[in-house]
């Protein structure tokens, strides 16, 4: 996608540079692909709409022929009209405020599946490793169950979050009541839940609502009453990351009739590009305060605008990988790595401790994921630990000298490592030619930005490049410290013009 | 095999709203309007505000377009026709009745078994086929085989009580295979019609837990021949293109069979389901349209179709 954007960028620029002035129509059709880009990321049309037209007024100001490299700059003005509308007028601090005297009181709210419990018990969890006393309440009596799946929740934060005070779990089970029975009691348990919370002097209160159709009236009316009864400090609005174009029509509705002040955005682990988080911040203007990452209760990380707009956009989380390679990979090691690889020095070891690397960096999908360009492309290419095993299996099963040189590597040492790591012959020599042609590309890459980079990577899946798991390889050192191309963390900082990042 | 006529042959009020969208939708929109860039533009909108993706919707605007420029096409009624033609094409004749297992002559239970990411609407949905099924005649067995969301189990008895059907429950985080393998157990020794399989939801991207999915298909293939003869996942109607990410990794994982398309009686079109079906071509079984048991309608493609120009 980065590439297509580029290329678009590039080419529709190109052809207006004999004229040597920039019409609006050529911005315009230049801009035709982020319009597909953004559409098929879900943005909603009309944001799009507005979007597109912002970013031709911006381009046409910047004398975007001047550049370089107009496509590049192009892309530049997108990703940061993209963040600045994710993050504008979104200084307060982060997390949860608090008030005095307490309880601060939460309300969630958010159409039905949207994952408002587990986002409950994720928020709890974040509250309470910070030191903060929390309750939350059931206030959800209409979906079988919900109650007991809220308790349960608490049960866990308590058990897997150590560090400051036990969470509270508030429910009346007995007012749990068949689908559009209970409707209006759960202001009373709400009430009940707040005084509770006083009582036990918990600092905040969380209410977990029942999820509900925004063009529900009788349910819609409920949550009014709540806001009304125990006007709550915050109202979240729980939405799923991987709505479509109606994220405008329940995020308009939810604000209208409540007023939110923030939203969570769920089930960020998927592979969705997200868009909906535009949508929804563009309707309410309220903050989008964070991201929900896996079921797992502390999958909770606070958002960034710039690694949404990217992956948004189609270009990966640059960012989060790079730190995420940082938590793993010490720094020298990789600037050796990234040496060696240059000079085509790569040994078997080098190539083993990288994939031991990547592997401790979490699901690899989720990792290529982040890359630019080489996400979209190997989406689709099946990683499959199993294999990783072999692989490890394999080079654990070399002697130290066949490590450094694979070129040693006869038919009967083939077969010896083939036994010895209980695969066939033929995976063994797989590897060696992969990873052969691994250590030539690398040679040839370090020096080549991001699009060349994408390129050979391209050839080496057409050459055969069937070992999954390796493809992502020689990328790691060559994004982080190639010679000519600036790491992309550094390039983020600076196209934003110095405005600090959280 | 005895397949059976349509489940859920009557037609039901809940579609209200989709109806009233017959009249807001595409025909006032287009009756008696002259074709110019403004109603094309306006179209255009309306494709893709329905979640048809852009792709479908540009493909289909260029057809209008290219005969507007020619002169082909001047009048609404002309534009209706084409989009009704080209939207019906992609719906093709298909079966979308549930298939049953022969069990009159092998004495076998008929197996569904469903599945979907987080929130989809799994559960509920399985307590409207239950429902269906009984309503016809027909003896269920529910298996809770959530055994790590926490109080799934709980909800899914819930329903059975609720609707007066057997459940073989799951250990709480246990191993989700073992308990569909005893829940075919169950239905055998119980000899009932339909064993009905409740999954956890879980999301395309987690191959863990996508393999997990595939064991308890296996588990219940080897335990009763013919099964699963259903497999449903259910799509969230507002999705938006993810969707077609999720159908592709469900069936890759499980053969699905048929798309169960929930929470569409909200603002939500559904469109995705259009790129989908292309995706996976299996058909769309049946919509959920409410939170209660008899809240699921047969899936007609000439109603979705005009519900998904209503404003
Ligand atoms: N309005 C509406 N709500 C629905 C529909 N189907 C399900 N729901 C609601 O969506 C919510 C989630 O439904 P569940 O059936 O629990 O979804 P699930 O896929 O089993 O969820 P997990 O097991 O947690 O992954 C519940 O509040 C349901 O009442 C539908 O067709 N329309
Ligand atoms: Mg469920």
């Amino acid at each position: 996608m980065f590439d297509r954007l580029s290329d678009g960028f590039n080419s529709a620029i190109k052809k207006l540079s004999g004229r040597g002035t920039i019409s609006e129509s050529n911005v315009r059709e230049a801009m035709e692909d982020v319009r597909t880009a953004l559409l098929e990321a879900d943005v909603h049309y009309e944001v799009v709409e507005e979007f597109t037209e912002n970013v031709v007024e911006q381009a046409k100001g910047q004398k975007v022929l001047e550049s370089l490299k107009p496509g590049q700059q192009m892309i530049g003005i997108v990703n940061d009209e993209l963040i600045r509308l994710m993050s504008q007028g979104d200084d307060s601090q982060p997390g949860i405020p608090r008030v005095s005297p307490g309880p601060t009181v939460i309300m969630m709210c958010g159409l039905q599946g949207s994952g408002k419990t587990t986002t409950c018990g994720k928020l709890a969890g974040y509250l309470k490793k910070r030191g903060r006393s929390v309750m939350l309440a059931a206030a959800d009596l209409q979906r079988p169950a919900a109650i007991d799946q809220l308790e349960t929740v608490v049960q866990t934060v308590n058990a897997e979050i150590t560090t400051g005070p036990a969470a509270r779990f508030y429910g009346e089970k007995d007012k749990a009541a068949e689908y559009g029975k209970a409707v209006g009691v759960a202001v009373k348990v709400c009430q009940n839940a707040a005084s509770e919370a006083r009582k036990a002097g918990v600092d905040t209160l969380i209410l977990d609502t029942a999820g509900r159709l925004h063009i529900n009236d009788e349910l819609m009316t409920e949550l009014r009453s709540v806001n009304k009864a125990l006007s709550p400090h915050q109202i979240l609005l729980v939405v799923d990351a991987m709505t479509g174009q109606d994220a405008v029509n329940s995020a308009k509705a939810f604000h209208e009739q409540l007023s939110i002040d923030g939203v969570i955005l769920t089930k960020f682990d998927s592979d969705t590009r997200g868009g909906a988080a535009l949508t929804v911040r563009k309707i309410t203007g309220a903050p989008l305060k964070f991201i929900g990452t896996g079921e797992h209760v502390d999958k909770l990380e606070e958002f960034h605008a710039d690694r949404i707009a990217s992956r948004i956009l189609g270009m990966g989380d640059v960012v989060s990988l790079v730190e995420k390679a940082q938590q793993e990979v010490n720094e020298e090691e990789a600037e050796e790595m990234a040496a060696k690889m240059a000079k085509g020095e790569l040994t078997m070891d080098d190539f083993l401790k990288q994939l031991r690397t990547l592997r401790r960096m979490g699901p690899m999908k989720q990792l290529l994921g982040m890359l630019p360009g080489v996400g979209s492309m190997l989406k689709d290419v099946d990683i499959d630990d199993k294999q990783l095993d072999r692989v490890e299996g394999m080079v654990n099963s070399m002697t130290p000298e066949e490590r450094k040189s694979v070129k040693k590597l006869d038919q009967s040492r083939r077969k010896r490592i083939s036994t010895g790591s209980g695969t066939k012959v033929e995976d063994v020599s797989r590897l060696t030619k992969q990873f052969d042609m691994i250590s030539k590309m690398s040679k040839q890459m370090s020096g080549v930005g991001v699009k060349g980079k994408v390129a050979a990577m391209r050839e080496l899946q057409k050459s055969g490049g069937s070992l999954p798991g390796m493809e992502g390889m020689p990328m790691m050192p060559g994004g982080r410290g190639s010679t000519k191309s600036q790491s992309p963390k550094r390039g983020f900082k600076k196209r934003k013009g110095g405005k600090k990042r959280r | 095999m005895a397949l059976l006529k349509s489940v859920f042959g009557k037609v039901k009020k809940g579609l209200e709203r989709t109806r009233d969208t017959f009249a807001s939708g595409l025909r006032s929109m287009l009756l008696g309007r002259k074709l110019d860039d403004e109603l094309i533009r306006d179209l255009e909108k309306r494709l893709i505000q329905a979640d048809i993706g852009v792709q479908t919707a540009l493909r289909l605007i260029a057809g209008i377009k290219a005969d507007y420029k020619a002169g082909k096409m001047t009048r609404g009624e002309q534009v209706l026709d084409y989009l009704k033609s080209e939207l019906k094409a992609l719906w093709p004749e298909e079966d979308r009745r549930i298939h049953f297992a022969d069990t009159a002559s092998t004495g076998l239970p008929t197996v569904i078994l469903v599945a979907g990411v987080n929130g989809a609407g799994k559960t509920t949905s399985v307590a409207k086929i239950a429902k269906s099924l009984v309503d016809d005649g027909k003896s269920v067995l529910l298996a809770a085989c959530d055994t790590y969301r926490a109080g799934a189990v709980r909800q899914l008895e819930i329903w059975s009580e609720r609707l007066g059907v057997q459940i073989v429950k799951g250990q709480q985080g246990g191993d989700p295979a073992a308990a569909a393998f005893d829940a075919c157990d169950a239905a055998l020794a119980r000899k009932v019609d339909v064993l009905l399989i409740d999954t956890a939801g879980r999301l395309q991207t987690q191959d863990p837990l996508m393999r997990q999915l595939t064991k308890i298909r296996d588990v219940v293939a080897r335990k009763i021949e013919g099964a699963p003869h259903e497999v449903l996942l259910v799509l969230d109607a507002t999705t938006g293109q993810n969707a077609v990410q999720q159908a592709k990794k469900f069936s890759e994982a499980i053969d699905v069979t048929g798309l169960f398309l929930a929470k569409l009686d909200g603002t939500a079109k559904g469109g995705v389901v259009i790129a989908v079906h292309e995706a996976v071509g299996v058909p769309v079984k049946f919509i959920g349209v409410g939170e209660r048991p008899e809240d699921v309608e047969p899936f007609d493609p000439d109603q979705f179709i005009e519900a998904m120009f209503a404003e």
